[in-house]
């Protein structure tokens, strides 16, 4: 590198002592050549960001009118207002979370992509998503989380994985015929009113099955008094097009088949069956004897219709997800390009030493990887500080409250609905503060790099 | 891979030594046979990575009903459906039209004024001599990591003030003050590492700051200026924020635009999708023509 040439002496009259570190001055220029060339960028610095930075600490002690000063107020006010306090507990777990998350996958991605004959195709494609903007991002992602599981393909899989491992409820929606001794007990189940005996078969009509869910149904057939045992039907106590007696199963009323019943005695269930193809179920008299018979909840359920991805409790992960899915594309980049700089008879030094891929990984390659490990999360932490847009566009009206961050909660106080400037102003001089420290590293390594 | 080592490891426990003689043939294995596993764990990752996209491309080829009814996987098991009818209601749609134009005409200036600006700025610090340079860079080298929340409340007011809030105007130069710090570093940087010999042969034969500036400095630069004009480019055709703010809201740019149409977001999916993609267009063209200096853009822009 040039830098490390002697510095020559420069005639220039003003004793300033940086310029004897300044090795590469050219002679012969005068300060007002500089300053002109200095002159546009410092204008637009000095009136579009050191300028506001003053005015922001100016202003955030003031009121939202702007005419009484309040001290620290706005600050307390920050830390007190329950809007704010969901801010900055969203971003506490956005700056925990979406950096770890996005430079582990990135750190996965870089090691497992590099000798890989299309490591750059897979690079290309989680990179892709750095190019597009967060609003873009936001729209893809908004209908990635649709609730419907005919739209959104998150729910899609969610619901097909769930319907798989467990059977979905027979017949949503249904419930007993008024009056036919059946009660609802809770939760969605219900209970007959009597106990059941093993000499008379017990009925249990039920009414609002869903006409799809007993079309392919047998018609219901009453169920015959056995020895040891409790019997009944479970059937549609309906007849289409009228006529049909209710309690009572008439010529055509359907079967409800694969009905669970519980037969419950003092709060436990003795005894349990499954209602057969024609409606009818069997109980083990000696163990069910005396119980009321219980239909639970399980039977009646509504269909699972999949996670809210984007309701108040998962919002803030659902949008993390989204970040991530952005950023790990930028956390890989670099990883990869750090990891070009390992030595390679290291690695190789290690393996035949018979160290595995896992402990060469763990034991050498990130120790060495740490200093680009650091700078990928500062990074990614000062970007997610000022996350906004994702945010904005994501989470659905409904629960932007509850998605709520600083840079946003900033965006509302100032230009948005509720309009208190001084409060603004003073999330914008604390999300200043949260970056300050790096600030202080940036110019330690300038000044460090000034001294060679 | 790690069990595959330990497996050849384990079954030769008497052949250490032959295992530590040849390390290529464990690792060609290895690279057999874990790469198998692997290579299909990184496909899978791929087309996980690229559905999100994928599902919105192909619902914005889908007619507004098709939409509402099922998911756009349908697709795949009938093809038929795809339509351009979207596209070409977008396309004929002057709204959205108009605003990719006010996009391009805040990116251009935005971008032609950081990189020049910032060149000015970036040769000062590196080869000129003045009082109070390296405090003067400190200064731009702490404003790197500003946020721009900071000024939105003071930058509108004066803009207010100045008749420049919700104009195009405004938002260019909002961009480009908030892009200098990383271009003067940048490019100072870069700038620096001009051999003296250069710049002094030339000054031998004559040229002035400005012929220097324009025929030595800038084209030896041209690796640095063009990863942060990408940058810068990109930066600002996907902004949204600063152009909420302070853009004209009758004429806004693309993001703005969209982002009135997310309010309604479930019947207008048909808008919204192929909006979205005709938004991405330009940066993907960008990204795609231009990797390796949006990548050194973005290496050298990390702490920022």
């Amino acid at each position: 590198m040039s830098d490390v040439q002697v510095s020559k002496v420069s005639n220039q009259p003003s004793g300033n002592t940086t310029r004897n570190k300044g090795r590469k001055s050219l002679m012969g220029t005068r300060p007002w050549v500089a300053a002109v060339f200095l002159l546009p960028a410092l204008l637009l610095l000095g009136a579009l960001v050191v300028y506001p930075i003053v005015f922001s600490v100016y202003r955030s002690l003031f009121d939202a009118s702007g005419d009484g000063f309040v001290g620290l107020g706005n600050y307390g006010e920050m830390f007190s207002d329950e809007g704010i306090r969901t801010a900055l507990k969203n971003n506490i777990i956005w700056v925990v979370v979406a950096p770890t998350v996005s430079t582990a996958l990135g750190l996965i991605f870089a090691v497992l992509t590099e000798r890989i004959r299309w490591g750059t195709a897979f690079k290309l494609i989680v990179f892709m998503p750095m190019a597009i903007s967060m609003l873009a991002a936001g729209i893809i992602f908004r209908l990635v989380y649709d609730q419907n599981p005919e739209r959104g393909v998150g729910n899609a899989v969610w619901v097909g994985i769930h319907d798989t491992f467990a059977d979905p409820a027979p017949f949503p929606g249904a419930k007993p015929r008024p009056n036919s001794g059946l009660r609802p007990s809770g939760g969605g189940a219900f209970t007959t009113t009597s106990a059941v005996r093993a000499a008379s078969p017990a009925n249990l009509p039920l009414v609002a099955v869903a006409p799809d869910d007993v079309r392919n149904a047998k018609p219901a057939a009453a169920a015959q008094p056995r020895p040891g045992k409790i019997t009944g039907t479970v059937w549609l106590d309906f007849t289409r097009g009228g006529g049909g007696r209710p309690n009572v199963i008439d010529g055509n009323e359907k079967a409800l088949a694969g009905l669970r019943i519980e037969a419950v005695k003092g709060g436990t269930v003795v005894a349990s069956a499954t209602t057969a193809g024609d409606g009818t179920y069997a109980l083990p008299a000696d163990k069910a004897d005396g119980a009321r018979l219980r239909l639970p909840a399980a039977n009646f359920a509504e269909a699972y219709n999949g996670v809210d991805w984007l309701g108040p409790a998962l919002v803030t992960p659902a949008i993390i997800g989204s970040y991530v899915w952005m950023w790990a594309g930028f956390a890989m980049v670099l990883i990869a390009a750090g990891l070009a700089g390992v030595p390679r008879e290291l690695l190789e030094a290690a393996r035949v030493d018979g160290a595995g891929e896992w402990q060469v990984f763990r034991r050498i390659t990130v120790p060495l990887l740490a200093p680009v490990l650091v700078v990928v999360l500062v990074t990614l932490m000062i970007n997610v500080l000022k996350i906004f847009d994702l945010v904005y566009i994501v989470a659905p009206g409904s629960s932007l409250r509850s998605a709520n961050v600083l840079a946003l909660q900033l965006f509302q106080s100032s230009f948005g609905t509720d309009v208190d400037e001084g409060l603004g102003s003073a999330i914008a001089v604390f999300l200043l503060l949260l970056v300050l420290p790096v600030m202080y590293v940036n110019l330690r390594r300038i000044r460090k790099e000034r001294r060679r | 891979m790690t069990t595959v080592d330990n497996v050849v490891a384990d079954r030769r426990p008497e052949a250490a030594g032959a295992v530590r003689a040849r390390p290529s043939l464990a690792a060609r294995i290895a690279a057999r046979t874990g790469g198998g596993a692997m290579q299909i764990f990184l496909i899978l990752i791929a087309l996980f990575w690229l559905m999100p996209s994928v599902g919105l491309l192909l619902s914005s080829l889908r007619s507004p009903q098709q939409i509402a009814e099922s998911g756009w996987w349908q697709v795949f098991s009938k093809p038929a459906q795809i339509t351009w009818d979207n596209y070409s209601q977008l396309l004929s749609n002057d709204k959205v039209m108009g605003s990719l134009l006010t996009t391009a005409a805040i990116t251009v200036p935005a971008t032609v004024l950081v990189v020049v600006i910032g060149s000015l700025a970036g040769y000062a610090f590196a080869w000129m001599d003045f009082p109070g340079r390296d405090g003067w860079f400190m200064v731009v080298v702490g404003l790197l990591v500003v946020p721009v929340q900071v000024a939105l409340i003071p930058v509108a007011k004066l803009f207010g003030a100045v008749g420049l809030f919700e104009t195009t105007a405004g938002v260019i130069l909002f961009h480009t003050a908030f892009g200098l710090p990383f271009a003067v570093f940048l490019l100072r940087n870069f700038f620096a590492e001009i051999p003296r010999e250069l710049l002094e042969a030339a000054r031998l034969d004559g040229a002035g700051e400005l012929r220097l500036f324009t025929r030595v400095v800038m084209p030896l630069g041209g690796p640095a200026i063009a990863s942060l004009g990408i940058f810068q480019f990109l930066w600002v055709w996907n902004d949204m924020l600063v152009a909420l703010i302070f853009a004209d809201s009758g004429s806004p740019p693309i993001t703005v635009a969209l982002q009135q149409e997310v309010r309604q977001f479930g019947n207008n999916i048909d808008v919204l999708a192929p909006g979205a993609f005709v938004s991405m267009v330009v940066p993907l063209i960008v990204f795609f023509a231009f990797q390796r200096q949006f990548v050194s853009g973005v290496m050298a822009g990390a702490v920022k």
